[in-house]
């Protein structure tokens, strides 16, 4: 049996819908009702810090964790009944490393697609190809023990395409991982979403949610608290610049900053000065030349911190 | 709040099954020299040593006694090792469970499927044993082949109550109280070195309620080449042992990794 779909889900359509969807364990409310639409085609974040609820909403929308309540469809269809045309549509990159460490790299590959009953003919043709994307050809007959992080991580990018999907998942592909991996993954994302995959993901990278996602939404407490296209979030909830600063502030510095608009942070020894006009924030920096001073634009790691805050998480 | 709805049977198990086949082709010299080595030595020490002494055992040699015995007992020894310390391994440390279950395999398919196989592994430790008894002389007859599927039985039927071990279990030190409180007992008082009816009488009743008393009453007749008594009834007790431990391994299997 081949699991080839001839039914890609049409472009511009929803591919996840979720509505009040909700997890509580115990006492604890860990997805207090949260309303998603997930586009087919695009690539979207759901971002958050640790514990926020990223990776239980992700597998209730997998259907892989029984919800409390909350309606959900994926593929247009009710989750409960077609658990298993989910799967077979579906590739999940976890954020835990659950290679098969008694196989080979490839032979890891060719389990994963005895799992889901692809044909030995197919997986013959498929497996060198998918070494070949992730450049581990190489590796083809080593032990898991023996591969790098770096190629651990591209391995089960292999191994969630096994099954040729449409929807990918990644739970936070980049943690850990060296630049160069990192920025390699980032670019198997894009090329993931050229060829018309879905993808999700999740990651507390905000360089990473600003580079790879279409759109996004940032939860904490298991709520929605934004939802948007990065740029767009960025300009709605941000001033365009900030003037980063270091060490002792002069007394009284704050009281007689010279404009009003301007926002301040505080977090430790750094303060964080807001604003959109270039020259006042140029013009406060030139007041402190004992302090070490940044001065650069807005990102979505300013949006993440203004709404989630910046204190500690366990 | 477990969900004991009853298991689903599906190809998927057969999926699970194979993948452990496939891990333990590539390490069954190993493997082998075990399950040969080691009955071997115990029956030539055993079997021989203490048969000189012992002669016959309820109208037996008291080497084709032990040897069937100890059948019975390895089928239960290794299926229950698989389904508790290499269950275990796979479930949390290599979280190999979780991986599958992003596949269309599910937690029954799972449950199921390392049950066959530990009853298969059962299956390859007894073949052993009865052969390794064939070439010293100890197996009646052909017919002693009829233990194979019973051997296959056993393993599922020990298998079961192993796994919910495992399903409970929070580190592998748990295991060694159910080695001590019931698998030893079974091993002193079930049959497998001398006959039940030389136990005090309240003791004979106590161990029909044993499932490895009904394994031996049942391939140590076969092995030797003799008539089984209440063929039906053994056979009854331990299918319904693995199918009723298989039901709550799945329910305690399913609470622990669906959540």
């Amino acid at each position: 049996m081949d699991t080839q779909h001839n039914h890609p889900a049409p472009p511009g359509g929803t591919l996840i819908s979720c509505r009040g969807l909700r997890k509580v364990f115990g006492d604890i409310e860990a997805v207090a009702g949260l309303d998603l639409d997930i586009p087919s085609g695009a690539c979207f974040g759901l971002l958050g810090p640790n514990g926020a609820g990223k990776t239980t909403t992700l597998r209730m929308l997998l259907g892989q964790s029984p919800r409390t309540s909350g309606q959900l469809q994926l593929f247009g269809k009710d989750v409960d009944g077609s658990r298993r045309e989910i799967r077979l549509r579906t590739g999940i990159v976890p954020q835990a490393d659950n290679l098969d460490p008694d196989f080979t790299v490839a032979e890891n590959l060719r389990i994963y697609g005895l799992y889901f009953r692809i044909s030995s003919s197919a997986l013959e043709q498929r497996i060198p190809r998918l070494l070949e994307l992730v450049e581990l050809s190489h590796r083809a007959d080593d032990r898991i023990a023996t591969l790098s992080g770096g190629m651990k991580r591209r391995l089960i990018l292999a191994r969630a395409l096994i099954n040729d999907p449409d929807l990918l998942v990644f739970d936070e592909p980049t943690t850990g991982l060296d630049p160069q991996a990192r920025h390699m993954i980032w670019s198997l994302v894009h090329r993931m979403k050229r060829n018309g995959k879905t993808i999700l993901l999740t990651t507390h990278y905000m360089e990473e949610a600003e580079r790879l996602c279409d759109q996004l939404v940032i939860i904490d407490h298991g709520k929605l608290l934004a939802q948007g296209k990065p740029a767009d979030l960025i300009q709605g909830y941000c001033e365009k610049e900030v003037l980063e600063i270091q060490g002792d502030l002069p007394k009284g510095f704050l009281d007689n900053l010279p404009v009003e608009q301007q926002r301040i942070e505080q977090a430790g020894d750094s303060f964080y000065v807001y604003g959109n006009d270039t020259d006042m924030l140029l013009a406060v920096a030139a007041t402190l030349p004992e302090s070490t001073c940044l001065h650069r634009r807005t990102g979505l790691e300013d949006v993440f911190l203004m709404l989630t805050g910046r204190e500690l998480r366990q | 709040m477990i969900d004991f709805r009853p298991p689903a049977l599906r190809f998927e198990a057969l999926t699970v099954w194979r993948r452990n086949a496939l891990v333990w082709r590539r390490m069954m010299g190993a493997s082998v020299l075990m399950h040969f080595g080691e009955p071997f030595l115990y029956l030539l020490g055993l079997g021989y040593g203490l048969g000189r002494f012992i002669g016959e055992m309820a109208g037996i040699p008291y080497f084709t006694f032990l040897a069937s015995g100890f059948i019975a007992w390895s089928a239960m020894n290794v299926a229950s090792m698989e389904a508790m310390w290499s269950v275990y391994t796979r479930m949390v440390p290599q979280q190999t469970y979780e991986a599958i279950l992003s596949t269309p395999v599910q937690v029954d398919d799972i449950v199921i499927g390392e049950l066959l196989w530990c009853a298969t592994k059962s299956l390859v430790s007894g073949t052993a044993i009865l052969a390794v008894a064939a070439v010293l002389g100890a197996v009646g007859d052909w017919t002693a082949i009829i233990a194979l599927p019973l051997i296959f039985l056993t393993g599922f039927c020990f298998a079961a109550p192993a796994l919910i071990m495992t399903a409970l279990s929070k580190g592998y030190e748990f295991f060694t109280f159910y080695m001590t409180l019931v698998m030893t007992p079974m091993f002193i008082l079930c049959g497998v070195f001398y006959p039940i009816t030389t136990l005090p009488v309240p003791m004979q009743t106590a161990v029909q309620f044993l499932p490895l008393t009904h394994a031996v009453a049942l391939i140590r007749p076969v092995v030797v080449g003799q008539p089984v008594n209440d063929a039906w009834l053994h056979v009854a007790v331990l299918v319904l042992f693995g199918l009723i431990g298989m039901w709550v391994a799945i329910g305690l299997v399913r609470r622990r990794l669906i959540i």
